[in-house]
């Protein structure tokens, strides 16, 4: 970091010095005493031009959509700062908002390859709540959860529960029974079970998990830190064994989550018949029958629908965890994250507390379950793996833990890394290395399978991370300095604890 | 060790007096009630897993050994012991089959020469790697937050699995079974003690015994002691801290290796994942036996290869072996909510 702010002063200091010796005199004073807006403005534009200038020939017409970004994002960038602070946000929902709109625009990028599509999309945005949900685990309160991979599963079976033929009786004749309807969508005569409408589905759930955290919670928050991650890692390793043997739980016939093959069709959710004309067909009655609308000339696809849901999702989760963080009680998270002792003797209730992070933490990992069941159409016991605990966790620490704009940069690299990223890049490898014709450039023959190794790569992302910036890539200060400098050891047991 | 474990259970209900250590006794003696019936009913079954048990238990107490010296010097859960184990088990699988090309039921005098060669190279590639691990994962963070490390434990571990994902491959390796001799030493109640789980059990107790004597009646196990103990106090008395660690680790890294070679050579099957869920039962066992505590590390294993076994192949009332793990993790989780000092008590080998 000091190199990299060294070579900046040196180069500011180089381009004085040249202006010097060109005959402009003492151009920095000058410089200094045009219009704070000139001395903004001028420098990127100059920049941009001189990079547009060069680039010109070598990459023929610039798109005119990408001119236009590019003003715009200097628009942007001239605003005053208070404005900007509104206004940024604002462009950046806007552009995530209409991603659907322009992703067929879009070039594509030299490694990488095309841009996430819109099923891709859409995980990152579901993946994104889960890892803003951890976050408050781990980043504002400091408790390491290894599990968090069964609220997930929760969450997802909740939702599949109490929306799918799953708990289906069967009347003497054959016919299931239609057991409880209520508010769901296009559910077809004669299926049984269950049938909730989702969105109360995805609060019950989101509920259910929180009550299910803190079940989890009560006694064995109480452990120090590294116990608590293993007893963590526990429950996430049981609960996808549950679900994997639930279909005859202990011997008995009651069939819980349906075994190996999991639950589907799950309901698709949607606002019904009475919402959609009363809003002029703007909220689609049904997901998946929705889609004869359009709008701009572009034709609304049931997967759009999935990621404008989980996009006002994600901004909910933001909403609440930026004020969480700012709360009495996002700063009593941070108070025991930074010296459990201290912030019991500030009078922190160490117990309560905690159960409310991890409380808050698997509501949102329960919320986005059940969207992703809603999403899959299914659950299956396979999507609860360890494996994606970890993926999780480290969304949190790439991006910077406790650091909200952090953890959704990790989880949307990430999320598109495991959907799309790696293969793309493992193809890109492959077509350069391996069937090139440079010889002495074919370091191997056949291709390696790239994606095979997610979770190596992963690891090492979290290894690299964790030693060289352990604050994440977008680090929130406060935590930099306690990963830089240490903090005050925890003991066994806080033995503050005891009573409350 | 800078634990200051209190002797009260931590829940809430420990205000009753004696409610937990009442639970604690019912839950223990339906267990017994269960296993008795399960002796009058099948007798052979029951003694057949009381064996297996115990030789699966000395190839966890092996690794549980590792996990109960790392975390008594540093108090870090190594979550990249049970890969190391896992690459030394796979280490085995290449000499077994492309080095010494050894096939079922080899005769015994070529196996005493293999099975030792085999133990000293894995034990000292296992050390390799666990020391290598020590030195760039964790030694960078020994200032920063207890976390930090544990989280690059399971970067480390994730690290490894894929290196033997590389090298080989998804399928597990298969050795030719069986590879010890199984030939019965004498039987109880119709069934047969056979030599291959002799053979294991033959490595742990003596190993045990030497780690006991190599921590309490030597210089090293001194430093190691007072390392565990308070680290900058033992740095100000002259002890290498940071060369004690590494010998730790190397330690460790050779017990985990070795188990590596019994679990292939026993199993005869390792997989690249083989090492993640053992790790945590092997784990899960020095917890059980009081984590810091050798004799508990083994004896903790012990028991879980029991329960395990039991669970897997009593036939009355038994769940089955697709609940194995649930009911491992149940016993950590109820063991570290009510008893984390685990079954040895508080007392460690390394500060006392």
């Amino acid at each position: 970091m000091r190199l990299h702010l060294n070579l900046r002063e040196r180069a500011r200091k180089g381009f004085w010095r040249a202006l010097e010796a060109v005959g402009v005199e003492r151009p920095k004073e000058r410089w200094n005493r045009q219009p704070s807006l000139l001395r903004r403005a001028l420098p990127p534009l100059a920049i941009g031009l001189l990079v547009l200038a060069i680039a010109w020939p070598v990459w023929a017409t610039p798109r005119p959509s990408l001119l236009a970004a590019l003003a715009i994002a200097y628009g942007l960038y001239l605003l005053p700062s208070r404005a900007r602070k509104v206004a940024l946000p604002a462009a950046a929902i806007l552009l995530v908002v209409a991603y659907p709109f322009y992703l067929g625009e879009l070039f594509k990028l030299p490694l990488f390859g095309p841009f996430p599509s819109m099923d891709t999309v859409v995980v990152m945005a579901i993946f994104t709540v889960m890892a803003l949900g951890l976050n408050v685990v781990v980043g504002y309160a400091g408790l390491l959860d290894l599990g968090y991979v069964a609220f997930y599963a929760m969450g997802a079976y909740t939702a599949a529960w109490f929306a799918s033929p799953q708990f289906a009786g069967q009347n003497p004749d054959g016919s299931y029974k239609r057991n409880v309807v209520f508010g769901a969508i296009d559910v077809p005569e004669g299926i049984g079970g269950f049938h909730i409408n989702l969105w109360i589905l995805f609060l019950v759930a989101g509920c259910f998990t929180a009550l299910v955290g803190v079940i989890i919670g009560l006694p064995t928050l109480r452990l120090r830190g590294d116990y608590l991650a293993i007893v963590t890692l526990g429950f996430g390793e049981i609960m996808p064994q549950v679900a994997r043997n639930g279909d005859r739980l202990f011997g008995t016939s009651f069939n819980l989550t349906n075994g190996p093959q999991g639950i589907n069709p799950i309901d698709t959710p949607g606002f019904g018949h009475t919402l959609s004309d009363a809003t002029g067909g703007f909220l689609p009655s049904s997901y998946l029958s929705c889609c004869n609308a359009s709008f701009l000339n572009h034709q609304i696809s049931s997967t759009e629908l999935f990621f404008w849901t989980a996009v006002v999702l994600v901004l909910i989760t933001v909403f609440c965890s930026w004020r969480l963080r700012d709360s009495r009680l996002g700063r009593a998270w941070i108070a025991i994250r930074e010296d459990e002792v201290a912030a019991a003797a500030m009078g922190v209730p160490l117990m309560r507390t905690k159960t409310w992070s991890y409380a808050t933490g698997a509501f949102f990992g329960g919320v986005a379950g059940a969207l992703f069941a809603a999403f899959k159409g299914g659950v299956f016991p396979d999507d609860f793996f360890f494996n994606i605990s970890v993926f999780i966790l480290c969304m949190v620490i790439l991006g910077g833990m406790g650091n909200i704009w952090g953890v959704i940069v990790g989880a949307c690299v990430l999320a598109y890394l495991n959907q799309e990223g790696i293969a793309n890049i493992g193809g890109w490898i492959n077509d350069r290395f391996s069937t090139s014709d440079a010889q002495w450039f074919q370091v191997w023959s056949g291709g390696i399978d790239v994606p095979k190794y997610t979770f190596g790569i992963y690891g090492a992302i979290i290894l690299i991370v964790m030693l060289f910036r352990p604050q994440g890539l977008i680090g929130s200060s406060r935590r930099k300095q306690e990963l830089q400098q240490g903090v005050h050891d925890e003991p066994l047991y806080d033995s503050q604890a005891q009573g409350r | 060790m800078a634990t200051q474990a209190r002797r009260e259970p931590a829940f809430p209900l420990s205000r009753l007096p004696g409610v937990i250590p009442t639970i604690g006794f019912l839950f223990v003696g339906a267990i017994v009630l269960w296993l008795v019936i399960n002796l009058a009913k099948t007798p052979d079954a029951f003694y057949d897993a009381a064996l297996i048990g115990l030789s699966n238990g000395a190839v966890y107490g092996l690794v549980a050994l590792g996990y109960t010296l790392v975390y008594g010097i540093l108090q870090l859960i190594n979550f990249a012991h049970g890969d190391v184990f896992m690459l030394g088990g796979m280490i085995t699988t290449t000499f077994v089959g492309s080095v010494f090309g050894l096939h079922e039921s080899e005769s015994v005098g070529v196996l005493l020469y293999t099975i030792p060669l085999m133990l000293i190279v894995a034990m000292a590639a296992c050390a390799a790697i666990n020391v290598t691990v020590e030195a760039i994962a964790y030694r960078p963070l020994r200032g920063a937050p207890r976390l930090a490390p544990l989280i690059t434990a399971i970067g480390t571990s994730f690290i490894l699995q894929n290196i033997a994902l590389a090298i080989y491959k998804e399928r597990p390796v298969e050795l030719p079974s069986p590879l010890l001799p199984n030939g019965s030493i004498f039987s109880i109640g119709g069934v047969d003690y056979t030599w291959n789980r002799l053979i294991v059990l033959m490595v742990t107790v003596p190993v045990l015994v030497g780690l006991m004597w190599l921590v309490q009646g030597t210089r090293q196990g001194k430093a190691m002691r007072a390392t565990a103990q308070d680290a900058d106090a033992a740095a100000m008395m002259g002890i290498s801290v940071n060369r004690t660690i590494s010998f730790t680790f190397a330690i460790a890294g050779g017990l985990a290796g070795a188990g590596g070679v019994l679990y292939a050579l026993y199993f005869t099957s390792v997989k690249y994942d083989t090492g993640f869920t053992l790790g945590l039962i092997a784990f899960t066992a020095a917890v059980l036996g009081g984590i810091g505590n050798l004799p508990g590390a083994v004896l903790g294993a012990l028991l879980i290869g029991m329960i395990q076994a039991f669970n897997e192949r009593l036939t009355w009332g038994a769940p089955g072996s697709s609940w194995t793990t649930s009911i491992v993790f149940s016993i950590l989780i109820l063991i570290l909510v009510f008893r984390p000092e685990g079954l040895m008590g508080e007392r460690t080998p390394e500060g006392q």
